[in-house]
This record gives C-alpha cells, structure tokens and sequence, in this order.
C-alpha cells in the first residue's frame, strides 16, 4: 500500500516536473520567438517590420503592447550595428526592448527609428488593437475596439468575445459588438444567420463606415446575406441622404462666416467710407503674417504657450494691420476723396507694393502656422462631421461682427464716424475734427481685416498671395448685401456661403463659383443697391 | 516671278556671312557667355519659382568657380515674368534679342511654356523647362528636363493598384491644362486596367480654391463603397495647403484613403504641419530625404549658399541641376554656344542626376529618370516606400491616348517632333 502511495507520490511529482521543465521550455521558446522577432523591426525593410510585427504581437510577450505602441509614434529605434532595439516609454527614457530594463549609457541619438508605411500602419493598428482589448484604460480599449473594427482580423474573435464578456462601459461594449459584427462578415466560415445578425447591427450603426462594410459584404457571401446587405446600404444611404442637407446648410455657414470675416472689414473702408480699398486684402495677409510672427516667438521663447498664440495674436494683428491703414490714409487716401477712379489704381498699386515688400522680408514660400489643439480635429453629429476650426471661425467671426456693431453704435467714435460720412460739412461744422476720424475710421476697417488674417491663417496658405484670394468676394458680398450696412454684409455672406454650397454638389466647384456670379449680376440688375439699401440723403450725394 | 536657285544661294551664303561677321564682332566684345533665367520672383507662381532662379544662380556661381566654360565666365541675366503669361513672351524675346543669352531655363506652368514658345522658334534659342507637366509635346527648342506622364503619373497609380490594392480612383485636379490632360490619360490607363467609369470620379476646381469642405466629404462618401479608395491629386499651387488642412480636420488618414500627389514636394508641405498628413504619398523623380553622396553634397551647397539651414530642395531644381550640367556638357562638346549646334549635341548627353543615377538626354528632348514614391513624414520629408528599378525614359507622346499613340519625337533621326509611326510622317 504504502510502496503503491509513494510510487503514485513520485509519478505526481515527476509529472510535475516534466510539467515545470516543460512550461519553462516554453516560455523559453516563447521568449526566444519574440526575441527572434524584434530582430526583424532592425532589418530595416518593410516586409520584416510586417512579420515582426505579427510574431511580437502573438508572442504573448507583457512588452509586446508596448513596444508596437512605440512602433506606431515612431519611438521604437534600433542600432545599426548591433542590430538591438529598443523604445521609448512615454516619460522618454531608452528601454532595451529586450528585457524591458532602461538601457543605460545608450543615447537616442545615435539610433535610427524603424521606419513605417501605410500598411504597416495598418498592420500595427490591428494588433494594438487585438492586444489591448482587455487593458484597464477604458479609452485604449475603445480604441482598440475601433482598430479591430477598421482591421476585421478574424484572428481577434476569441480576443473579442472574452472583451465583451467581461466589459461594463456600455459605449464600449457597443463598439466591441459592432467590431465583432465587422469581423463576423470578414470571416468566410461565419454560418449564415450569424452574418445576418452581424448585418443587422452594422446596419443600426449607419455611418459612411458602416455602409463602407455593408457595401463590401453585398458582393459576395449567401444570396440571404448579400440581400440583407444591400437592403441595409440602402438604408443608411437614405439617412445620409437626409443628413448631406444639414451638411451643406453647415459648410453654407461656415463658407458664409470666412466670407463675412474678409469682408466685414471693407464693408467699413468700402461701405461706410466710400473708398475702393484694393488694398484690403494685403490687410487681411498682414494680420495673417502677426500671426506667423507672433507663433514664432512663442516657439522660440515659450512653447507652452502655444495654445493662446491665437488670442494674443488677435489684438496684434488689429494693431499691425489699423497703423498700416491709418498710414495709408493719411499718406494716399485723403489726397484722393471724392476720385474713385484714382483711389482704385492707388490702393492696387500699394497692395502690389505690400505684398512684393512682405515676399522680400519673409521670403515667398508658405509659412507654417500651426493649430492650437483645441482648433484641430472633428466630433460627429449624428450624419454630419463637425471641424472644430470651422465651429471657432463661424463663432470669432459673429463676436467680431457684434463687438464692431456696438462700436458703431455706442461709442464716441461710432457716432462721430456715421456722422462724418452721412454729412461731412455738417458734421465738421459741428467741432467734428473730419480728417482724424477719416483716418481712425480707415484704421478701424484695416485692423479689423486684420483680425480676419488670423482666423483664416488656420484655414488657407499664409503667404503674399493670401490677400488677392479674398479681394473679389470680399467685394462682392458688400455689394451684394447693401454697400454702407453691416447687416447687409452679415446676410450677403451667409446668402452667398450656403448658396455657393447647395449648388456645389450639382455643379461642380467652378460652374458652381460661375452660377454664383451670374445671380449676383442679375440681382444687382434688378436691385442696383444691394440686398439693404441705404435710404436718405447720403444715398443721393 | 522666278528667282534663279544659284542667284538665291549665293545671296544666301552672303546674308549668312554678314551676318556671321555682325555677330562676331560683339562676340569679341563680350568675355561673358549669358545665360537666361525666365522664374517668376512676384505674383502667385513666385511661391516655387523663385527658389529655381536661385539654384540657377547657385550652379552658375559654381561654374565660374570651376573656370566657367569655353575659358568665359558665365554671367546670369534675370528677368521677373511676374506670373503674367503673355510677359513671359516678352520677357523671354528680351533675353534673347537684347541680352543675346546662350540659353534660357525658366517656365514653371505649362501656359507660360506654351506662350514663350513660339519666340523661341522664332529666334532660335534654347528653353531648358524644369517641371513635370503633362506631355503632348516635343519641340526643336525645348529641353524638358521635368517628368513626362509616364515618368510619374502611370507609375504611381501602379504603386497603389499594386501595395495598397486601390479599386476607386478620384481624380482631383486645379482647372488647367496639366491636370485636365494628365486625368484624362489616367482615365484612359485606368479604364485599360479594367476600372469601371463608375470606380472614377474627377472633380476640377479652381485657381485658389480654398473651402475644400465640400469636396473632402464627397471623397469620403465616395470612398465608403467597401472599395479600396484613393485619391490622385494634380491639385496646384496654393491650393494644396487648404486641401490638406481640411483633410487632416474631417480625419481622412492616408492608411484609409491615400492621397497621392503630383505637386507637393518638399516645398509646398513647409506651410503645412504634417503630423495629420502622415503616410499620404508623392510620386516625384527626386526626394531630397534620398540618401546619396551627391545629394547631400548639393543639399550642403543649397543651405550654405541660401544661408538658411531650414531650407528645403525638391525635385524641379533637381532637374535644373541636371539640365545645367546637360547644356554645359554639350557646349564643351562642340566648343560653341551656337543654338543650332548645341540643340544637336544634346541627344545622348548623359549628367549623373542626384539619386545615384545617370541620367541621359533623349532624341525626343526629355530626358531618362527613376521614378519614386514617397510617404509624408512627420518632419516634413518623404520617406521612399518605392522606386523603380532603373531609369524611365520619357515618352513626350502618351500612349494612352488615341491621338498620340502612334506619334513619337525624333530629333535626330527624323528630325521631327511628332513623327507618326504608322503614316510615317512628320505631323499626325
């Protein structure tokens, strides 16, 4: 008995140590197979980063996350010579991506990046994705749910069904179901009423990715399924359909306040002041080139305030842009009132002199001015993908308009500026020093272009041309809403911005601009004053 | 009235001989060969132009220093075209008739070619033309130096259908010559691969075109047809910079839907930040991101002559750099700045280009090149993701296009520069 007990005792322990000696062969494998991999990322050619990148990601490694993590933002980095790799971890220390220990005396400097194209990129996104479904991170795991869902890898189905197994977010959990559904469809082996089922939820989802994937899967799979996919293409077309009005309604808008934000200042110089400002547009260029200039410093000298160079650039600009007018007036303009001819060729040849002057000082090639972060990037609604400069210019450009109307309206200098230009004899009767508001009035609607120059150096090329784009709509929308009314330029920008934007998608981006045009001419036929002409005496001199 | 042939020669041969004699005798007066420079430094074009007239000054500069040629110093006369087409007429017959320069390089759009053309048969004169442009043509006078259609538009649409197995194709263009014909062999080629017309959208915009939200969202519908999508862009000059922000904004990623470019080089992505643009692609003959000896010699030369270390080379003064060395080679061969002896000592030129290659100049003007495809970097630069084997001769005739196919340009055998294959005759 007691001899049969021992033997059995050391059977379990034999098999125990088989099972040991064997586990620990294959974790040695295991690290062999990832270490042999790594290797691939310091080929240095695309085809061995694509195996390395499978091998590391199924190696099962605990660094393996990491160091595709470091792949994808190009902080992996090898040694030339030795072959080793290593990454960066997020505080920016060297990490031997062997081991995972900090690599001491090595320096970043002399190591290359393993380079990526776009399939690696995609490659990359799918096993981040496969790896990090199960990471505490709740917003890793959304993302990973997206990679998979973009990526389909069948091979990531048991990774997902535990994933949403064991998730509680329910927005995650609805991303991880529908990625499981795009993956349902990749898979050829899927039975048929699974893909029905996986169709139904790509089908309630409803966005262009969606009916990307439905479009796909109606090409080929069951007669039932092909159906159900066609039927839900159809569908979420019908949605889209719906939505591409409130698309076009919203790029009229956003059209309209780029449209107004030009010309809101020449509806000063021009509408109030009577003076065709050819130079306008250079005003809009100098505002735009304050904001370069104002970039640079903070780049130079305070990079963390990158974020405000906006804001701090908006009071420059008006100052920049208003001296520049107020020189102007004083030095060319008043010496021309009353002579629209004479103005015209005057104001074109000073905006032909500031912009070769701004091409000599800041050279002729496009100057890179960057968006502060809570200006980049979208969010959706519903159908419709919301920019998030788009949103800030459309609100800058309506606060810029109000605070210019109370201006006008409620200040000294509002009152002094519409009295001088509806009666200038009456007005200088009156103690109204005339020539001092012509040139702060002048000043008012350069600094204002300026200010535009800022919001639209997010949007277009900051260089010497940037003025001459804006110079003929700018006039336009004056003319068209009502020379010498700021409401008039208001609804002129936005008639014009969502008209310009209905008749895009039929008529293409040059007959549309030419359809435009031609309204524009006939309506000016009929109502030579614009939208809201000014009525009264002013109107008749 | 009937003149007498031998009365009519000699009266040639002593026009000729005047001639030659008044022309010698400012020959002797001048110590100084001249070379035009024809770029535009204001305007709308001054934004790529002006940095080709400094290479231009830079490689004359480098050549006086070597001695410069014949013995004579080479001097550069600049003239401004001011982006305005018809001044590029007059200010080239102004380099040629007054300033008496051996040969020109200039020209940026193909309007401005197309204007400076008919003066520089008129006056024959030598136009070396630096920029990729649309093809369809093969002049006695002109040396084009930049990619024909097939040297960068055929190949990078093979790179996508190939790697990134592209199944729908937007065409995007600026309203002008270059991208309407360049699309238009695209299409040709596209369909010949078996794209249905219903796989291809083309879509033109203007000049400038800055409010790029419309477009960007038809490419993304167009794109969610569960085919592989790319876009193909002959989008020119400012327009470029408005286009990508907008895509970078409506999250369109070069991993989903590329955008390769025909225009946008090292240059034109300096007014942009690129980190959205990652990955979106440019199909050039040169990157200055291409390591190789010569080209980081010419890119040391490029930041100490400009004396600014940030800026950039591209591939237009790539072929400056190589037609200058062309022209130079050939006068050194017939001892002559003589146009009619330098245009026939050209063919068959060879000058080592900046990629490692050696480039030769061919009987039809344009002359052989590698071709490379690049993906955006966060830097700014182009990371070469594919390059042909060797080096593409140009075809100035498409051979997609019904109407060119059989036309090739021969200036040293058939002297012509749309000989038609099958009729074998001058002209189509």
């Amino acid at each position: 008995m007691s001899m049969v007990r021992n033997r059995a005792f050391a059977l379990v322990i034999a098999c125990g140590l088989f099972l040991i000696a064997g586990l620990a062969s294959s974790q040695n494998a295991s690290a062999q197979n990832y270490e042999s991999a790594l290797a691939g990322f310091a080929a240095d050619s695309y085809g061995d980063t694509e195996t390395a990148i499978g091998a590391v990601a199924a190696s099962g490694n605990p660094l393996a996350a990491q160091v595709i993590d470091a792949l994808q933002n190009g902080n992996l980095l090898f040694n030339t010579d030795s072959k080793k790799v290593y990454f960066k971890d997020s505080s920016g220390a060297l990490i031997d991506a062997a081991t995972g220990k900090p690599a001491a005396g090595i320096s970043a400097a002399g190591l290359q990046a393993v380079r990526v194209n776009n399939r690696l990129r995609r490659s990359i996104d799918a096993a981040l994705g496969g790896l990090t479904l199960l990471s505490p991170d709740p917003v890793k795991r959304m993302d990973a749910a997206k990679a998979v869902y973009k990526s389909r890898e069948v091979a990531a189905m048991k990774a997902l069904d535990a994933a949403i197994a064991k998730e509680t977010d329910q927005r995650i959990k609805r991303a991880l179901v529908e990625a499981r559904a795009a993956v349902v469809l990749n898979n050829p082996e899927a039975a048929n009423p699974e893909k029905l089922d996986a169709v139904a939820i790509i089908r309630e989802r409803g966005d262009q990715d969606a009916r990307s994937l439905l479009a796909g899967a109606a090409n080929d799979g069951s007669d039932e399924v092909k159906r159900a996919a066609a039927s839900g293409v159809a569908a979420i077309d019908a949605r889209l359909e719906l939505w591409s009005a409130a698309q076009n309604a919203w790029y009229g808008l956003s059209l309209g306040s780029v449209l107004l934000l030009a010309a809101i200042g020449l509806a000063i110089t021009f509408g109030v002041m009577g003076v065709i400002n050819m130079a306008h547009g250079e005003m809009v260029m100098l505002g735009a080139y304050t904001t370069f200039a104002v970039q640079e410093i903070i780049r130079a000298h305070n990079p963390a305030l990158f974020d405000y160079s906006l804001v701090i650039a908006v009071p420059l600009a008006f100052i920049a842009a208003g001296s520049v007018g107020i020189l102007i007036e004083r030095t060319v303009i008043r010496f021309l009132y009353g002579r629209p001819l004479e103005t015209l060729l005057a104001t074109w040849g000073l905006s032909l002199i500031i912009q070769q002057a701004v091409r000599t000082y800041f050279g002729p090639t496009n100057k890179d001015v960057g968006a502060p972060s809570w200006m980049s990037g979208a969010f959706e609604v519903g159908g419709l993908t919301v920019t998030y400069n788009r949103l800030w210019i459309i609100c800058f450009t309506l606060a810029v308009f109000v605070a210019l109307l109370a201006v006008l309206r409620m200040t000294r200098l509002g009152l002094e500026m519409r009295a001088v230009t509806q009666n200038r004899t009456m007005a200088a009767s009156m103690g109204i020093k005339t020539a001092r508001i012509d040139a702060l009035t002048f000043g008012l609607g350069s600094g204002v272009a300026g200010i535009a120059g800022v919001a639209l150096s997010q949007i277009d090329n900051v260089s010497p041309n940037l003025g001459q784009g804006y110079i003929i709509d700018s006039f336009m929308v004056v003319v068209f809403g009502g020379v010498g009314n700021l409401w008039g330029t208001l609804v002129g920008a936005f008639t014009l911005g969502i008209a310009n934007k209905f008749l895009e998608p039929y008529a293409g981006a040059v007959l549309g601009k030419i359809f435009i045009l031609i309204l524009i001419i006939l309506f000016i036929q009929k109502r030579p004053r614009g939208l809201f002409a000014l009525k009264g005496r002013a109107v008749e001199s | 009235m009937k003149t007498n042939p031998i009365h009519r020669r000699w009266l040639l041969g002593a026009a000729a001989g005047l001639a030659l004699g008044l022309a010698a005798i400012p020959a002797k007066a001048q110590d100084t060969i001249k070379v035009g420079i024809l770029h535009s430094l204001s305007g709308t074009m001054a934004i790529s132009e002006t940095t080709l007239k400094d290479v231009m000054l830079m490689l004359i500069e480098e050549q006086n220093k070597k001695g410069g040629l014949l013995g004579k110093k080479l001097e550069a006369v600049v003239v401004d075209p001011a982006s305005n087409w018809p001044l590029f007429a007059e200010k080239a017959r102004e380099l040629i008739s007054k300033d008496k320069v051996s040969a020109v390089f200039g020209c940026w759009t193909s309007v401005s070619r197309k204007s400076v053309l008919p003066v520089f048969k008129e006056l024959n004169s030598i136009l070396f033309y630096p920029v990729q442009y649309e093809g369809e043509e093969s002049e006695r006078n002109v040396f084009y130096t930049g990619a024909a259609p097939n040297q960068q538009a055929i190949p990078a649409v093979d790179y996508l259908m190939k790697e990134e197995k592209v199944q729908r194709w937007v065409l995007a263009g600026t309203d002008y010559v270059y991208p309407r014909t360049t699309n238009k062999i695209l299409e040709a080629y596209l369909k010949s691969k078996g794209v249905a017309q219903a796989d291809i959208m083309i879509n033109y915009t203007p000049f400038g075109h800055s409010d790029w939200q419309t477009i960007v969202a038809d490419i993304k519908k167009f794109g969610s047809a569960g085919k592989k999508t790319a876009v193909v862009s002959t989008i020119n000059g400012d327009a470029n910079v408005p286009f990508y922000k907008e895509l970078g904004n409506q999250g369109v990623k070069a991993k989903d839907i590329p955008v390769v470019a025909f225009s946008v080089g090292e240059e034109e992505l300096a007014g942009i930040d690129t980190k959205p643009l990652l990955g979106h692609l440019a199909a050039w003959n040169y990157f200055e991101s291409i390591k190789d000896a010569k080209n980081s010699e010419f890119i040391a030369k490029w930041k100490a002559f400009t004396k600014n270390p940030k800026r950039v080379t591209n591939d237009p003064m790539e072929a400056h750099v190589i037609g200058f060395a062309m022209w130079v080679a050939a006068v050194e061969k017939v001892k002559s700045t003589d146009p009619d002896k330098v245009i026939d000592a050209l063919p068959g030129i060879k000058a080592p280009n900046l990629t490692g290659g050696v480039s030769e100049m061919l009987p039809n003007h344009h002359i052989t090149k590698p071709v490379f495809i690049g993906e955006v970097r966060a830097d700014g630069q182009f990371d070469v993701v594919w390059k042909t084997s060797g080096l593409v001769p140009g075809d100035a005739w498409s051979k997609e296009l019904p109407e060119s196919k059989d036309l090739v340009g021969d200036w040293v055998g058939k002297k012509c520069g749309n000989w038609n294959t099958k009729t074998n005759k001058c002209g189509s």
